[in-house]
């Protein structure tokens, strides 16, 4: 259909956002490749114009072989699994909550999105302070109401806290991509098993989630592509404390606390890779489902 | 307070700066500094630099962690984004070393280096050369409650032990009106819990390392300190106090929930004022504790201090605003406008001479306390570094940041004491040798 | 939807989903809150809902000590150029992606997807020593080129998936009138468009005006965004609870209002154009 005309023209338009990303891509790759195997401490005088001495794989093996690093996969796992699950189970049932006839969906839909406008680093002072602070916190005065002594969250539940404040960030995206499926749900098909006398668990296991199918990856790809790198929530929050630190965490205080660059880099290498690994995984089944 | 003082401190203001006002025209210059108390009231008086110099200032606020970090970056990578930095004693002697500052010796001759305390002017330079200016000087002590003190029967001595602090943190705490007996610093970053539990564990005698740069975790002082610590603040201390800072327990102070706090002295004048704490007339001060025994005491020895970052090219009016604002005129200004209690202490001689601070409360304490802590000499035991709660290498901020989310990892309970000091002393000595001091 | 509902049941769900609903936007309902009482209002216990003594003086502290309008003014020209940069940018190589296809189309798109996956603290060395070079730090355009670059994937992906939709036979038919490649794109494809592309710039906006890593981190005074205007108010000073209410309403309130004005678009666009 198109012809080499169209062709090249189409690569030309398709250009400037290949060559950008590309170098987006390269450039800033290129030199942390570099500083990962370098000794660069910059505040030991280390500079790019005095030239980095060369240590071949030494900050690999020195990042992989601290005792933090281990426990940084794990929490970064953690971290996005445990946010995943949560979006995922309670935007499916919201999903179909907010499908239902009722009053004041308009309304209704408005309350569920807004988290999604709040920018993170607020939506982590606004947790932290105004909800979970273990004295003047809304949790703390619940706590006390009921008898029971107020829970220091960001510290004594302090992943299960974090989970809570991202998850509550991206709840809203999960319910209305998975409600704009329901949507288009054939709505004839659900009442003709409803005549039939399907339960509705049933219905809902056999018609209603595999039609979401699809969806719920795309809200499992967008997701993961941006949970795999939150930073400021747990930068305002805990710090990287209390078991929280991920593998982002672990880099970002090398380069910036330990002011150790190639050890940081080395770090951003690893994290590649593992984004890397996620990235193939997840783009098998995305684009599979391109296709349809 | 007086109007005369108020019209002599405005008068030397205007004069002093109206000189160079002329040649300094339409400049701009960009301020990084820390969101506590006496910063942010500089900043209310920034317009009338302004006024009198032309030159505009811009502030950029932030956190104290968050402060470290964005100075940090910007002073190794050259960013130049800053003409002014909020710094300390840590930074400043090995960014000067570093020939990142700009040195300090071109101050006028009515700015009188000389009045600088001379604690505060030994941190901050290196090799004799000034390189930040204080615009407060800090060490830490007792505040407490008067009133709790009183109503327990006790009576606080001037030189406490850290024995008699745990006592009286009982007597005082009573957690179902949510008063805790003491609030202490265990929120993670050096500068932060790390500072505090370093000072703590001087007075128990411990120390970072031995002369030959080994880490002293596996020490049994440092067990002690720490099991202190944990103990009292798990009996006494507020709810998650594994994440409280400074600010943090200075809000619990002014909200009359702490018995004691042990911090700054640059506090004092926050709690005992009566607009923002609801306590400001029942607050004692006494000296920082030590452990039964052990000569050293628990109390630190800080400043924040103006720099002037070497990439700048605003470093004349950068100077300008570093002479205003830790200038004796700058202390005469906030006095006549919020009285004495509330100028920034701890940084001249002639602010404990000028006998309406000397009137003030806790005007003696803090001024006992700054002299009462030498950085050269911080421990029992002979130390190879200088500082006393933190120490003068550059690995250390890295070291401790680490160091301490360990600690408050035990004081949220997530793992025992034993397992802290262990995996401090593997990861110090870890960073020292990829460092190469070992 | 011809189902017949009877009204307990529509009783029932309206219930429970308010109820869902207002447990979910509690937090911002909380801070907006307040952020109109005193200090010592704020800490009261038990919480206040009402009956309290309605101030704007924290407003009045937060304006007085930083220049809200500066901030605001900042992220408006960062999100909106960044926005608008990858529209122009993104356009043209979606179209081609959507309309001559080839064998290579869907790989490029997933490389593209993939590049958002590179851990920014990895190389934010890198890019500050660059920023440093150029001179771009602490400057609007530098976050402008940022921003766009991060976001860039998304917009080709959203905007490929708009476009596909636009059936081919018209631009076939445009093409038998003689229509050249620059009036297919302007008179048959851009009004066919322009919804998804108003959704589009409508999520980018929001995704650039909350991007908190990189306009933290390369912005001081000049370009500071909001971002950065709520940093200040990170740590508690004293009494704080009614200050850093005000402050988070003053940073969140632009986007949450244009949010809620644009629901629809922004509900497309949130589906990226992927489930319909």
């Amino acid at each position: 259909m198109a012809t080499q005309h169209s062709r090249s023209a189409a690569r030309l338009m398709m250009a400037p956002a290949v060559i950008l990303l590309l170098g987006w891509m390269l450039v800033p790759l290129t030199m942390t490749l570099w500083f990962s195997f370098t000794r660069y401490l910059p505040m030991r005088g280390d500079s790019i114009e005095r030239g980095l001495e060369w240590v071949g794989f030494e900050n690999y093996v020195r990042f992989i072989g601290s005792s933090s690093f281990w426990p940084s996969v794990q929490a970064t796992l953690m971290i996005v699994g445990g946010v995943l699950l949560i979006t995922v189970v309670l935007g499916v049932l919201l999903a179909i909550l907010l499908d239902q006839p009722m009053w004041g969906q308009g309304i209704v839909r408005i309350l569920v999105i807004a988290p999604f406008f709040v920018m993170p680093t607020v939506s982590a002072l606004v947790w932290k302070n105004m909800m979970m602070d273990p004295v003047n916190g809304m949790f703390s005065y619940i706590w006390r109401f009921f008898g029971a002594d107020p829970v220091s969250w960001l510290s004594d539940a302090s992943v299960p806290s974090i989970i809570l404040i991202v998850s509550w960030q991206w709840l809203p995206f999960a319910t209305l991509i998975l409600l704009t499926a329901i949507q288009s749900l054939d709505s004839e098909q659900l009442e003709a098993a409803e005549m039939d006398g399907a339960p509705v668990l049933a219905r809902f296991w056999f018609i209603v989630l595999p039609h979401l199918g699809r969806a719920i990856t795309i809200v499992i790809l967008i997701q993961t592509i941006f949970l795999l790198s939150i930073f400021a929530e747990i930068f305002v929050t805990t710090g990287g404390s209390f078991g929280t630190r991920t593998l982002t965490y672990l880099i970002f205080q090398r380069v910036v606390d330990s002011q150790n660059i190639g050890l940081g880099s080395a770090g951003g290498v690893y994290a590649i890779i593992l984004a890397n690994i996620v990235a193939i995984f997840l783009m098998r089944i995305v684009g599979k489902n391109l296709d349809r | 307070m007086s109007p005369k003082t108020a019209l002599r401190a405005s008068a030397a203001l205007a004069l002093g700066l109206f000189a160079t006002a002329a040649s300094a025209q339409d400049t701009t210059i960009t301020i990084a500094t820390v969101n506590n108390g006496d910063m942010i009231r500089m900043q209310g008086y920034t317009n009338l630099f302004t006024e009198q110099t032309g030159i505009a200032v811009e502030w950029v606020t932030l956190e104290e962690n968050v402060l470290r970090q964005r100075v940090t970056t910007d002073i190794t990578t050259n960013g130049g984004q800053f003409d002014i930095m909020t710094i300390g004693m840590y930074e400043t002697p090995i960014w000067g070393a570093n020939g990142w500052l700009v040195p300090l010796d071109g101050l006028s001759e009515a700015y009188d280096v000389d009045d600088i305390l001379p604690a505060m002017r030994n941190g901050l330079s290196h090799d004799g050369t000034l390189y930040a200016a204080p615009f407060y000087g800090e060490s830490s002590m007792v505040m407490y409650r008067t009133d709790l003190m009183e109503a327990a029967g006790l009576e606080m001595p001037e030189a406490p032990t850290w024995e008699f602090i745990a006592e009286a943190a009982a007597a005082m705490n009573d957690p179902a009106n949510e008063i805790y007996g003491i609030c202490l610093r265990g929120k993670p970053g050096w500068g932060e819990g790390g500072a505090f539990i370093t000072v703590t564990a001087n007075s128990f005698g411990a120390r970072w390392f031995d002369e030959e740069w080994n880490a002293q975790f596996d020490q049994p002082e440092w067990e002690q300190a720490l099991t202190f610590f944990v103990d009292l603040m798990n009996s006494y201390g507020p709810p998650g106090y594994a994440t409280n800072g400074f600010n943090e327990n200075l809000s619990l102070f002014q909200q009359g929930r702490c018995g004691m706090w042990i911090d700054a002295t640059v506090a004092a004048s926050f709690v005992t004022n009566p607009t923002d704490s609801t306590v400001a007339d029942s607050v004692g001060f006494a000296l920082a504790p030590n452990h039964e025994g052990v000569e050293r005491r628990s109390n630190w020895l800080w400043a924040w201090a103006l720099a002037i970052p070497a990439g700048t090219q605003q470093a004349d009016a950068a100077l300008q605003f570093i002479e205003w604002a830790t200038s004796r005129e700058y202390i005469e200004l906030v006095a006549a406008n919020e009285g004495w209690a509330n100028v920034p202490p701890g940084a001249r001689t002639s602010l404990y001479e000028t006998p309406e601070y000397q009137a003030v409360p806790f005007a003696d304490m803090t001024l006992r306390s700054i002299l009462a802590a030498d950085p050269t000499n911080p421990t029992v035991d002979p130390v190879p570094y200088v500082g006393i709660q933190f120490v003068a290498i550059p690995e250390f901020a890295g070291i401790a940041t680490e160091v301490s989310q360990e600690f408050a990892e035990v004081y949220a309970g997530q793992q025992s004491v034993q397992e802290a000091l262990a995996n401090a002393q593997a990861l110090t000595n870890d960073a020292m040798e990829a460092a190469g001091y070992r | 939807m011809a189902r017949a509902v009877s009204t307990r049941r529509k009783i029932a769900t309206t219930t429970l989903a308010w109820l869902v609903g207002l447990l979910i936007f509690f937090p911002i309902f909380w801070t907006i809150l307040t952020s109109f009482k005193t200090e010592a209002q704020a800490i009261n216990n038990p919480p206040l809902f009402w009956g309290f003594e309605f101030t704007l003086e924290n407003y009045a502290v937060v304006q007085e000590r930083s220049d809200y309008m500066r901030f605001l003014w900042n992220s408006v020209i960062i999100a909106g150029g960044s926005t608008l940069l990858g529209i122009l940018i993104a356009v043209p190589a979606a179209w081609s992606m959507a309309f001559v296809p080839s064998k290579r189309t869907k790989d490029i798109l997933l490389w593209m997807l993939s590049t958002k996956m590179l851990p920014a603290v990895g190389v934010l060395y890198p890019i500050s020593l660059i920023f440093v070079e150029l001179g771009l730090l602490d400057t609007r355009i530098g976050l402008i080129v940022i921003l766009m670059l991060i976001n860039l994937p998304i917009i080709v992906w959203m905007l490929y998936t708009y476009f596909r939709e636009i059936p081919g036979e018209i631009l076939e038919a445009a093409r038998m009138d003689g229509a050249g490649l620059k009036e297919e794109i302007l008179f048959v494809l851009t009004p066919m468009a322009i919804p998804g592309i108003a959704s589009t710039i409508l999520l980018n906006v929001i995704l650039a005006w909350n991007e908190a890593f990189w306009t933290l981190n390369l912005t001081a005074a000049n370009a500071a965004p909001l971002t950065a205007f709520i940093a200040s108010y990170s740590s508690p000073e004293g009494l704080f609870y009614a200050k850093l209410s005000a402050a988070s309403t003053m940073a969140i309130a632009p986007i949450l209002i244009l949010g809620w004005f644009s629901q629809k678009q922004l509900v497309r666009g949130l589906t990226f154009g992927a489930v319909k």
